[in-house]
Formats: C-alpha cells, structure tokens, sequence
C-alpha cells in the first residue's frame, strides 16, 4: 500500500478496520487530534485529495492511493499557511486542541461558506473561545500587540508563547510523544449502578493474545482516598479506592487490562467474566435522607470525613444570622422559589488520559492530562508508598480542563499498571467514559425565599440547597459551601440562612466544574433579587445597587466562617453595574422582527473570592541565563488559561526585559518546589504572584550586584532595558551573566504565594433576549458582560477568558444536559445528543472591565477565569422572566422546555 | 473510530461477487455513521465503493440517485429550470446535524438505512416521491417507496444481507413547487419537526412530516385544505405514539411544531391567509 501525507510516500499498511485519524497519529502527525472520535467535533479534521474531512470517520485504506494533508502539512513549503498566520494575529485559540482541524476547515472554506459561518463551522467545536476570536481570524483581524519595549508587558495584549506551535500541530499534548514499547490500558466499567463483584474470572481475559496483565480489586492497594485533589486533603472525603470490590455507578471501573494493543485489551475487557450480586441503587437525590433508603457507603464513618454515611450525607451544613423567619413574616415583599440546576459536563476536547512509566534511576514518571500535577504526585507517593522524589508527575499543554482536571481519574490505573507490569503503560480515555465515567457538575435543587422592605433593602435571604454528589463525594462540600457562600455575602442582608446537603446517589459522580457551585445558586438568588425588585417597581441594577456589598461591608454568608482572609483588595462591582447598565441601553441594530418575539432584559452579577479557601500555594523560580535573558519555572499548568503569557509579562515586567527573554518551563513536578494547581482561577493571583515575588526577588539581587561593583547606593540602582542602571551608568544582564561567572554562583531566586490573604472580583451581565412565544425559539439580540479584574494583565485574554466563559455557560443554560435514566445510566455520552454550543450558538458579548487595581493581587491584578461563567444563566432567566412574565426555573432553556408554559399563558 | 473486531474488508466489482453475508458482516458505503460508534458485533466490511455506481443518473422518467451517492454529489446537482423542486436538495443537506465536511463522505443510502427520524435524506425523498430498489439477500431486487421503507426509529424493511441499490425520483415530482420548514432546539441543531409540502399542477397538496414523527408520514389533500382541515387532518392520521421523543425534542413540542409549520407551508403553497 502507498500513502502520500504531507507529500511524503508512506507504504505502512494501515489494519482493516483503522480509521486514518490513528493511521495518522502512528506514523507521526500528531497534530491530528481526537476529540470525539465520532466524527462530531472537527478536531482530527485534515484535507483528503484538498478535500477537508473529519479523519476519524475515513477508514484509512480509503487512503491509499490519495493525498492525505494534515496541520502539519498545511503550510508546503512556506512558514506558514495564511490561515495560520490568521490564527496567529487574532489569537483564535485558547487550549488550542481544536486550533488544527479548526485551522484545516477554515483554510479549505469558499466566499460563499465564509458568508456563512455558521453553517460551515458547525463541524468544529471549540469549548475555549466562544467562537469571536476565531470569526477575527477568519475576518484578518489582528488581535496581538506587537512586542513592546523592555519593562512593559504587563498589562497588554501580548501572544501566548505557545501560539506558533499550536497553529502548526506542533504543540504536544498528554498523547503527542511516541514511547517504545508503550502498553495499553482499557478498562471493564460496571454495568450496574450499585453491585458487590462477587467474582472475578480472569481466564479468558489472560488468553487474549498480548495481554499482559488483568488487574483487579484483589490487585491493587485499599487505601481509601477522593479523586478530588485539593491542598487540604480533609476538603474531600475518603470514599473511593483505585479498584474497588463495590460499584456504586454504571461507569465505575472494575478492572483494567494492560495489553500490547488497544484491541487486545478491548478483547480481554469483553472476555472478563464478573459476577455481581446486585445491590438496590438510589438515584433520586430527593430519596437520599428517605428511611430506608440504599445505603450507598455503609461501611464508612465520619472519620472517613462523610457528614453522615447511614443517610447518606457527603456534607452538609447550617446557619442562621438573624431570625429569617421573623424578618420575612414582616417585610414589605417576598419571593420563594425553587430552582433546578441540571447535570451538565465539561467537554474540554483532550480526554482524560496520559502514560506512565519507570525510569532507568527507579522514578515512576506519569505524563498526564491535569490541572494538578504535584497533588496528584503526592496522592500516588501516599496510594504506593513511594517517596516524593520517585514519583514525578507533569504534562507540557493540556486540552482543557473547566476544573474536569482536578481530579485523579487516570493516573493511579496508570501508576498501578507501569509498576505491575514494569512497561510503559498508556491509557486514554473515550469520549463516552469523558460522560459516563469522569465527573460532571452538581446537580443542584435550590430552594429560596427572600424579603426586602419598601426601600428596596434586602429583610432575609434564605438558601435551602441539595446537591446531587453522584457515587463518590469528590468536592461534594467545597462545591455546596462554595455555592453558599459568595451568593448571598455579595448582599448586605440582616438576616440569613442556608442549610445544605450533598447527597450521595448511585450517578457518575460530581465534582469540580466552572463556577464551583455558584451558578447553581445564583440562578435563584438572582431572579430572587428581580422579583423583589419587580414588586417593588424598582429597577433591577437599582435594586442590586441598593444592596450589594460596599468596601467595609463584612461579607458574610452563614454559618460563620473559619476563614478570615477575604478583604477587599479592589472593588469594582459598582462600575460593572454601571457599564452593563450603559452598554445594554446604548443605541445597537434593531432585529426586524414579528410581535410574536417578545423582548426582555436581565442581569445578574456575581462575586469571586479571588482564591480557594485554606491555603494555595505556588512556588516558582527564576535565574539569570547565559544569555542574559531568564529561565523562569513555574508549577502551574497551562491548559487555556492563558498563564503562560501572564507570567512572562510578569517576570519581563518586573526585570524590565522583554517576554521572549523569558523562557518558561512549567507543570512539571521534577523542576522542583510546590503548586497546588490551576484551579479556583489561581493561575495568575497566586502562581503570578509567586512570579512577581521571585522576579522582585532577582531584580533586588542584580541591583545590588550591580550597586557592589560600581560601589553605589543600591537605592540609586534601576532596572532599565535589560541592565542595571544608575545614573549615567549601565550594565547588561549579559555582563551580569560574566559577574555570575566570576563569582561562581548563577543569580536566582526562588518567589513563594500562600494564596492569602484573598481578594474579591466581581462580574455583572446583561442579556437582551428574544423569544418566541408560538415556539419556545430564543434569540440573544444583546451580550454584555463587564468584569472586574483589577489590573488587566492581558486585555485581549482576559477578553477570551469572559467571552469562553459566557460560551460556555450559555451551553449549559440552553443546550448541554446530561440525561440519566431511571436505572442511572447515562443516556445520551456523546457530542451528537449532547448538544455543545457551535459557532451559531453563541452570540458576541460586549465585554468591559472595571478601573481597579487590586493592592492584593500580582501587579495589580485579580484572578478572571471561571467567575465569568457563573452570572450567564441566572442573567438570562432574568431576561427570560422580563421577556414573557413567566418565571423558568430549570435550564436548560430550550424551547421544547418553554414551550408548555408560553402555550398555556399565549395559547 | 478504529473499528478494532474487523479483521476483512470485502471489496466485491459487480453483484456476483458480493459474498454470501454472515454474522458480523456490515456495508461499508461512506462509513461515516459505522466509524462513529464501536461496532464490536462486526467482523468484515463489505464495501461497495468498487461497484462503481453511477452516483446520479437521469433519464426519460426519472432521477435515478445511487445509494453510494454521496450527500455532496446529490448537493451539488443542477436541474433543468423547469424541475422547480432542486432548492429542496439543498435545504434538506443543511438539515444535517453533521457538517459539509461529512456531506462529501456520508451516502444518500446510509442516511436511509440508518432510518433516524430527523435522517433529512429521508425527509428529501419521501417528499419527492422516490421509490427504493433493493437487491434481496437471497437474489432478486423490490422496490418499496421510502415512505414505507422507514418504519420507526432506526427501523426499516431491510432484511439481513439486503442491500438498497438507488431511490428513483419521478421527474413529475421534480417539477412541482415545493416548500420546506425545519425546527431544532439550536440553531444549526438536529431536527425535531422537518416538514415539505409540494404541490402538483393538478392542485393536489402533498405535505410531509419528518423528524418529528418517528417515521416518514405523507398526507395527501386533493382539494386545497383550509387551515382547519389541515389541523384535523394532521390530527386524525398523526396519533400522539407517532411523535418522536428524545433529547432532541419533547413530543408535545415537536406536534405543535408540525402543526404549526404545516400551517406556514399551506400558506406559501397556496398563497392562503388565516
């Protein structure tokens, strides 16, 4: 057989059932990327014959005989392809998994489907971006500053380190490095959401040929431990072992084959013969507390950290300021309501996945797809009993992640299959086990009443939440407090309360999501807030303003909490009212449309603690190099974020260079030091932080240096233009690097962050919507959001931080939902039934921040990651609500859903 | 996907050399449903792509449209001026869930035996009249209109080792003006309700409602309906357990919906007022 890719002749023979995504991936061309493998998100999109097709879907002797052009080949012989140079300038990527089949399809469109973006984009899916950024590339707008002077960076629009490499395939993801003689690992999934495996038969599955180990229960260590990974172990409950002899999900694995092929380990996975006793299974959350209910881990206790495990209870929690009840019974106007947050999942395009192995010098290397590779390190060193230094955990660019990432789901299966087999060991998840066996939002049942005088001053705020933790209770309690908490401290209120519960089911578990639990319970705080305000007569932003918090307002949420470290670093919720108020009046376009759209506005806003609670911590370093530019090590993962360009700014900033002198090395648990992961936004609050104290650090050491040498007053020392200065005199980094030299001892200096005290930051947005009330259809005619990020570190990321998190929310808050029938099987895991927003899902958001600089952020700055998420679908029930007088309560809002009630009040 | 159980691919020239069809055997036509999900019951693909089917064919009476026709192919055909319903091709390819990139893979056939409600293949050429020939497994062709080929969701008359071979189009139903409506929960989203109404020299109004119904349902009015006799109409001969159900649309919706854009179509075909 004869292949050409990239105008390269290939005569490998690809198997006969191949599809040419893998044919691709095996001999090399890694920028083919697999998203779905289903043909449904356009990731693994490459030319066949100049024809762009989804690869996954071509069996790959379709092939022969023909030209295949990937990413990789795009360009021929020049640098680069237009398109990818297009890319480049708008930044038209965030993770950038998507960016080569996204590239591959946009450079193959006509005049006319680039008139008609989205129809013709429909096959590419982006959870990033939201899409703007990618209709700027298509439209040759230049999104990038170009370099700016030495000592400047921070706070423009500069390019992610990584773009030309993500534009050319060439950026390597978890799977993207070829490893000789890699094993596969698949893994046996329980088919019964609640069973005890009475037995298991090994036999058939050993005799597959190439398979090199079964492992089971009876295999693996029994150590109690939570997927979850936080600083603080004590966050997450033990509740969960690698393999367990007790399924408490359909999706749970039960045994992993370890084999020469992924065939073979599917083969071995079909041959394994289980027995299952059955167990009764519990999948309504309502039914959790019922007597006699299934009891779900009956054998554990509150010293496994589980508030109450005969009843189910993961956590829970109350308290009372005031007296509720009283204030309610008195107030001029109330509101009660109950409100369902569905279960939606992250869909970050890289799956869940990565290698394992040892090397030569005994260290269990795992190469894997996180937001958290030192806790993960510290997990597998406690599950194996290994010491620190003989586990390393890393991963260079990483696909995504929407807090689907801070977990453990791969990499003690890996661990355990590398140390059993002493092989390279390679396990990726599919897109269905993304769905029915990782973790996904909680659910969220929440009911609320609240009260305000005439005034328009909130009386009582009451919050009664159940969450839904699934099987295991993974950020079962800092999900639900969470959700407690910023919701109603936002509001000065006399009186408050919440009682919470997470409750166990027999579901795919729940953790870590975008938002952490706050858009669950905004979506009912806030349309308490416009229905108070409604009754009133008082407009929404006035009623907001009447009784959001103010700097010396003690933000509180009860019970009282054990964390006293929130301050108001900044404060700029004031303004994002403002802006969104401007914004959603300012004149736009009209939409002609019939009196059957009826039309309507909606706000909500939200407030973040600019950190997690009880400790983050990030250490980072930074030296002088031979070249007189820097190396600058940092823990925390790159996955979209956008860090990467952050802390160069940060550290070019601080050390008057520019961002290419800086050379980043990242996320790897071998350069030494500590992070406690990209999560809770802290990429730039708290690891920038660590940056900005090493480079100040670095900066101090070179003036003084500097100061030795000329015998000068190091206070008349400055940083300018790569050299110390003082006066009229001035020494390059590069003589530094000789003064290094001669001493025999290189500048570096380590930064630190504990991630206190924390700030706050705020988000407000504005909708105005469309619906149609003879078919439930809604239109988006206006987005707004404006944020209070403190000092922007990057306008132009920042910007594709809120637009991808409003895309993102408007997903879960029109289309996303996951299904899970009577038995808790998931009904619909996959893209086709699980609709993501495409490019004509998502409207343009307007996006403004706020003048502030936060005193306690790096440089100014506050953290602006998943908080822009979090006020979308709370805004658009809002708008919603304005729109037809009828109150939804459970997104998704899609048309089927609103329709009855419009039929019932419209005819 | 890698379909990792197939160990053959089949590559037959001619009918003769179809190979006598066995468990775990599946037709490879453009492959783009059959690699998307795992099909661990498959051992061997038979592909049809060395039949060399003439993709389009067009003759005295009929449009003649391979089963190997790929969507891209019928997409990309140009009628006569007179054949007024060639706009319904298109409109019914951007029906697809999936993108122009599958179109210029995925078959007119697969789409077909697939059977799925929204299949808007199905939509096309139930609208249009067109009659399947299928080669039986045993020798021998039938010919079953599509309107009866499709019998429910994902279900439909193929026995195993069958194969449709083409869906004839009458030219008659090519020339007849058509109007076409579609309703999904997003805005490039599956179909939940796709509806096409034709109309015939002689004044007869064909409406026919896919998606929203679990198989293909064609109602015939020989006189000009009025808005009511449409409704009592659709009523009458849509009972409720035809409506499809599932994440793509509730049932109650997707009947309001067909009744709602079977009412815009008799409205454009008859230039009518409420």
């Amino acid at each position: 057989m004869s292949f050409e890719i990239n105008g390269k002749a290939f005569s490998q023979a690809p198997r006969a059932g191949q599809c040419l995504r893998t044919f691709l991936r095996e001999l090399g061309h890694f920028g083919v990327k697999k998203g779905c493998d289903a043909g449904d998100c356009g990731a693994c999109t490459v030319l066949l014959d100049g024809e762009p097709v989804h690869s996954c879907l071509i069996p790959a002797f379709r092939a022969e005989g023909r030209t295949v052009t990937t990413i990789e080949g795009l360009a021929g012989a020049s640098d680069a392809h237009p398109m990818q140079q297009a890319f480049l300038e708008a930044q038209a990527f965030q993770c950038g998994f998507c960016t080569a089949g996204m590239i591959v399809t946009c450079a193959s469109l006509n005049q006319a489907q680039r008139t008609d973006l989205g129809a013709a984009l429909k096959g590419n899916i982006c959870r990033c971006t939201g899409y703007r950024s990618i209709e700027d590339a298509l439209l040759g707008k230049t999104n990038v500053e170009a370099s700016v002077e030495a000592g400047a960076a921070f706070g423009r629009s500069l390019p992610a380190p990584a773009g030309p490499d993500i534009v050319r395939g060439m950026a390597r993801y978890t799977f993207d490095t070829a490893i000789d003689g890699l094993l596969h690992v698949k893994l046996v999934r329980s088919p019964h959401a609640h069973a005890r495996i009475v037995a298991i038969d090994k036999a058939d599955a050993l005799n597959v040929p190439g398979v090199h180990a079964v492992l089971t229960h009876e295999d693996a260590p029994s150590v109690l431990m939570s997927t979850a990974r936080h600083e603080m172990d004590w966050m997450d409950p033990e509740d969960t072992r690698i393999l367990d002899d007790v399924v408490r999900f359909i999706g749970q694995r039960v045994a992993a084959i370890v084999a020469e092929s992924e065939a073979a380990a599917e083969e071995a996975c079909r041959r394994l013969k289980v027995d299952y006793e059955i167990l009764p299974a519990l999948i309504d959350p309502e039914q959790a507390m019922v007597p006699g209910a299934p009891i779900i881990h009956p054998d554990r206790t509150t010293a496994n950290r589980i508030a109450d495990p005969q009843r189910n209870l993961a956590a829970e929690t109350h308290g009372e300021f005031g007296d509720v009840a009283a204030a309610l019974a008195t107030s001029a106007v109330t509101y009660q309501g109950t409100f369902h947050s569905h279960r939606v999942q992250h869909a970050a395009l890289e799956t869940h996945g990565g290698l394992a192995w040892r090397d030569a010098s005994g260290v269990l290397n795992v190469r894997t797809s996180t937001q958290v590779p030192f806790l993960t390190r510290r997990a597998l060193a406690d599950i194996f009993e290994l010491p620190m230094d003989k586990v390393r955990v890393f991963c260079e660019r990483v696909g995504g992640g929407f807090g689907g990432k801070q977990e453990m789901f791969v990499e003690d299966i890996l661990a355990l299959a590398a140390l059993r087999t002493g092989r390279p060991v390679k396990l990726e998840l599919t897109r269905e086990e993304q769905f029915i066996a990782t973790s996904t939002r909680h659910p969220m049942r929440v009911h609320i009443k609240a009260g305000a005088d005439t005034d328009g001053k909130l009386t009582a705020l009451q919050l009664d939440v159940l969450s839904n933790t699934g099987a295991y209770g993974n950020h079962a309690g800092p999900v639900m407090f969470h959700a407690l908490a910023e919701s109603i401290s936002v509001y000065n209120c006399p009186n408050k309360r919440v009682d919470g519960a997470a409750v166990y089911t027999n579901t795919v578990p729940a953790g870590a999501f975008r938002g952490y639990g706050l858009p669950q319970a905004l979506i009912a705080v806030e349309a308490a807030i416009d229905e108070l305000a409604m009754q009133l007569g008082i407009s929404p932003y006035e009623m907001r303003r009447r009784n959001i918090v103010k700097p010396g307002d003690a933000m509180l949420s009860p019970p009282p909490s054990e964390f006293h470290d929130v301050l108001y670093g900044s404060y700029g919720l004031d303004q994002c009212l403002d802006l969104v108020e401007r914004a959603m009046q300012a004149d736009g376009p009209q939409p002609a449309l019939s009196p059957e759209w009826l039309i309507g506005d909606g706000i909500a806003l939200t407030m973040i603690d600019s950190a997690p609670p009880a400790g983050h911590i990030a250490d980072a370093m930074i030296a002088l190099a031979e070249d007189g530019g820097f190396d600058l090590t940092v823990g925390t993962a790159e996955f979209g974020n956008g860090t990467s360009t952050v802390h160069r700014q940060i550290a070019a900033t601080t050390l008057a260079t520019t961002v290419d002198r800086i050379r980043l090395r990242q996320s790897d648990t071998a350069h030494g030091g500590h992070d406690t992961g990209a999560y809770g936004s802290a990429g730039t609050f708290v690891a920038g932080k660590a940056t900005h104290a090493a480079s100040m650090q670095l900066a101090t050491e070179l003036k003084a240096a500097a100061a030795n040498a000329w015998l000068c007053d190091v206070e008349a020392c400055v940083l300018e233009d790569n050299a110390v200065v003082s006066g009229v005199r001035r020494m390059p980094f590069t003589d530094l690097v000789k003064l290094a030299r001669e001493r025999g001892q290189p500048f570096a200096s380590t930064g630190n962050s504990e991630g206190t005290p924390r700030s706050v930051g705020f988000n407000v947005q504005g909708f105005r919507v469309a619906v149609n009330k003879g078919t439930g259809e809604l239109r988006i005619l206006r987005s707004v959001q404006a944020a209070d990020a403190g000092i922007v570190a990057n306008p132009m990321q920042c910007r594709g931080q809120v637009e991808g998190g409003v895309a993102q929310a408007l997903g879960a808050a029109l289309y996303e939902e996951m299904v899970i029938d009577a038995n808790g099987r998931v009904t619909n895991p996959k893209f086709r039934d699980y609709h993501l927003p495409s490019f004509a899902d998502i409207p343009r958001t307007e996006v403004f921040f706020a003048d502030t600089s936060d005193t306690i952020g790096p440089l100014g700055a506050k953290s602006m990651s998943e908080s822009p998420y979090n006020p979308v679908a709370a805004a658009l029930g809002n708008a919603i609500a304005n729109a037809t007088g009828i109150r939804f309560t459970a997104p998704p809002f899609k048309p089927d859903r609103l329709f009855p009630a419009l039929l019932d009040k419209f005819g | 996907m890698d379909l990792n159980t197939i160990t053959a691919v089949a590559h037959p020239q001619t009918r003769t050399q179809l190979p006598v069809w066995t468990a775990g055997d599946a037709w490879l036509a453009g492959g783009t449903w059959l690699f998307s999900e795992p099909q661990t019951h498959l051992r061997r693909l038979i592909d049809l792509t060395d039949l060399r089917w003439p993709a389009l064919t067009i003759t005295e009476g009929h449009l003649s449209i391979a089963a190997t026709c790929t969507i891209a192919e019928l997409d990309g055909l140009a009628g006569p001026p007179d054949w007024l319903a060639v706009p319904l091709i298109n409109q019914c390819c951007r029906a697809f869930l999936a993108s122009f990139k599958i179109w210029k893979t995925a078959t007119i056939g697969g789409n077909l035996c697939m059977s799925l409600p929204a299949g808007p293949m199905i939509s096309l050429t139930s609208a249009l009249d067109g009659v399947c020939t299928i080669w039986k497994a045993g020798g021998g062709e039938q010919t079953i209109p599509v309107v009866d080929f499709v019998t429910g969701n994902q279900r439909n008359r193929l026995t195993s080792g069958d194969l449709l071979r083409q869906i004839d189009i009458p030219i008659a139903a090519l020339k007849r003006r058509t109007a076409f409506r579609q309703i999904s929960l997003a805005p490039v989203g599956r179909s939940a309700a796709l509806l096409i109404g034709s109309l015939d020299p002689d004044g007869t109004l064909t409406l026919t409602v896919t998606a929203s119904t679990v198989r293909p349902i064609q109602l015939l009015f020989r006189k000009t309906p009025d808005a009511s006799a449409l409704r009592d109409a659709i009523a009458q001969q849509i009972t409720d357990d035809l409506y499809h159900t599932d994440i793509h649309g509730q049932p109650l919706w997707r009947q309001h919906m067909t009744l709602r854009l079977a009412e815009e179509i008799r409205r454009e075909l008859l230039g009518a007022t409420p």
